[in-house]
């Protein structure tokens, strides 16, 4: 048959395997860079690091309060970043990771309060209070996913589970609730757990809200960061895209969409559960009110200010929201929230990307044009 | 022949609705078959069934002799079906490059993935295209896409849902040709079709569907000439 366009050869469209070279370090450092991920080349990644190094050098220009106020705000960018995941990756809007924030913030709580700070005990608790959040995260998204939920029902789904949460640990306040030594404590919450706690020889080292945990917060941030990079720019993280894209094409192109829906969701699980632990441990205090409805509400209006879609966007949008959330508070809690709401509507409706994912377009753009 | 796909004594009902009626059908190895029949007749249902998107009521399907019947979509996507869908089944927000990254990550890496990306780019056509979104393609290069997203996984069985519909002329006979070439490559199709010209281009056999059955099956010649065909879809005899 007469074929000008494509003329047909015998090479199969498939390309016959060679065996890769590259080392799978290789592999993964070069997924820092990808389609999943803005930003690539010598500019981006030295600006990154002139801003990893001005927030290496802060604290040496500023008071141990900010510094620890700074610590404060990291303390939630795991939370924001995998919900970045769940929501602008993979498509599933979870109304609800405070859930898996508090769970695993009581975890750490019950642990350290029944087995102490010693020998880096602390450590290994903020580690099994991430799993939990994790695999609790992962049951969630089981039933959820394997049960065909989708669209805003998995909205109202993870803030029905969040709600339940708050209102079981809000009525826990008498002596029968308790584990171990560890007091639930209901609407007041729990106290008095140890913080973060470095075995050191000659003295522990005890990382109170100031500048060793600040240090300790921003080297977790970098590398949470750069690890999310490789992941979404990794096949898994292509294949979660996909499923936001179409889910139906995705199916049939051989993925099992609901298994990937709920390891995305676990991974956001065990992010937020991260966040959680890491909250008790820099206040050494947890209540219910962590769960409740405007708690869930606070990382939407991150993640959509940043910009859901790009993880470095949802980094930097989360920190300037917190900041101006703090600096609207001094004026009163209940105006810095009516601020927050006015901010999302003003983001969705005027750039649903988000402020700084539209806004790192946009220098994208003006750099492009002038290396031409 | 070998058969590839065997289907026997399929039933669908959706509600008080029969939508594949004790459908028996064989499709051999290396041929290009097209389904045919009038809106309704439920071509997309019973692809749908053998797709898994659907569990039937009763019956079996059996592919390269294996019962794949309570198989989940990707499962059998994986054993080497693969379907282009009637309406584009792509990726919008991504470009034509990141579309075939995901269909063929699955089994392939690295080399082996950039050069099988860069000849299905060649082999659609879309080499001018391949940074550029998906959606911002053609209607014809989205469903070009689409079919290089489908052969890409080297499937066996090429299932195409009106793989021209929207399409212009030229770009509907590019189509078939294309589809030609699949097919001498080694893949066998199974295309629902309404466009009987096109029909005429790439089919070797012919299966009429009426109200949820089979109601005629032969080659083109044959399907053209038959009388009860004329009536429910080709729109009656001239004589």
């Amino acid at each position: 048959m007469d074929r000008p366009d494509t003329p047909h050869t015998d090479e199969p469209l498939v390309a016959e395997t060679q065996i890769e070279r590259r080392s799978a370090l290789a592999i993964w450092i070069s997924r820092l860079e990808g389609p999943q991920t803005m930003g690539r080349g010598p500019v981006f990644w030295a600006t990154a690091a002139l801003v990893v190094l001005a927030a290496i050098l802060y604290p040496l220009f500023s008071d141990p309060f900010a510094v620890g106020n700074s610590a404060y705000f990291m303390v939630w960018t795991f939370m924001a970043m995998g919900l970045g995941v769940v929501w602008g990756y993979t498509g599933a809007l979870s109304f609800g990771q405070t859930a898996f924030f508090g769970l695993a913030g009581y975890a750490y709580g019950v642990l350290t309060i029944n087995f102490g700070a010693a020998y880096g005990f602390t450590w290994i608790a903020l580690m099994i209070s991430v799993a939990l959040g994790g695999l609790f995260a992962m049951l969630i998204g089981y039933f959820m996913f394997y049960g065909r939920i989708k669209g805003v029902f998995v909205g109202i789904v993870t803030l029905s589970v969040t709600l339940v949460l708050e209102t079981f640990m809000a009525q826990t306040a008498g002596p029968q609730w308790r584990i171990g030594e560890a007091r639930l404590n209901g609407f007041n919450g729990m106290s008095g757990m140890p913080p973060l706690t470095i075995p050191w020889p000659g003295g522990d080292v005890l990382l109170y809200p100031g500048v060793g945990l600040y240090y300790v917060l921003l080297a977790m941030v970098v590398l949470c960061y750069l690890g999310l990079r490789m992941l979404l720019n990794a096949p898994f993280g292509n294949v979660l895209v996909a499923i936001r894209e179409n889910p139906e094409r995705a199916e049939m192109l051989g993925y099992d969409t609901r298994a990937y829906q709920m390891l995305s969701f676990a991974l956001g699980g065990a992010l937020a559960g991260l966040s959680g632990a890491l909250y008790t441990a820099w206040g050494q205090y947890i209540t219910p009110s962590s769960m409740g409805l405007t708690a869930a509400a606070l990382p939407i209006v991150w993640v959509a200010v940043g910009g859901r879609r790009d993880i470095t966007a949802t980094l930097l949008g989360t920190l300037a929201v917190l900041f101006a959330f703090q600096l609207l508070t001094v004026y009163g809690s209940q105006y810095a929230l009516i601020v927050m709401g006015a901010l999302l509507l003003f983001t969705v409706l005027l750039t649903p990307e988000g402020l700084i994912a539209t806004a790192m377009r946009w220098l994208g753009r003006l750099v492009g044009r002038a290396k031409r | 022949m070998t058969e590839i796909l065997s289907v026997s004594k399929l039933n669908k009902k959706f509600g008080g609705v029969t939508v594949a009626n004790d459908i028996d059908f064989t499709l051999h190895a290396g041929t290009m078959h097209c389904l045919i029949g009038p809106n309704g007749a439920g071509k997309s249902t019973f692809f749908r069934l053998i797709l898994g998107e659907h569990a039937p009521d009763s019956g079996t399907i059996l592919f390269r002799g294996a019962d794949i019947t309570r198989l989940r979509s990707f499962e059998r996507i994986r054993r080497g079906i693969s379907v282009k869908f009637q309406v584009p089944g792509i990726f919008k927000a991504l470009s034509v490059r990141q579309n075939l990254d995901v269909a063929f990550q699955h089994h392939l890496h690295g080399h082996n993935l950039s050069s099988t990306v860069k000849r299905v780019v060649e082999f659609t056509n879309l080499e001018a295209e391949v940074e550029t979104p998906a959606g911002a393609l053609s209607h014809g290069q989205q469903q070009w896409l689409e079919i290089g997203m489908a052969v890409g996984v080297e499937p066996t069985l090429l299932l195409l849902d009106e793989p021209t519909a929207g399409m212009s002329p030229d770009e509907t006979r590019k189509t078939g040709e294309m589809l030609h070439d699949l097919n001498q490559r080694g893949i066998t199709i199974l295309a629902v079709e309404h466009d009987m010209a096109f029909v005429e281009q790439i089919a070797t056999q012919v299966t009429v569907l009426h109200f949820g059955r089979i109601f005629a099956e032969g080659t083109i010649a044959e399907i053209i000439d038959h009388p009860g065909v004329q009536d429910i879809y080709l729109g009656g005899s001239d004589e």
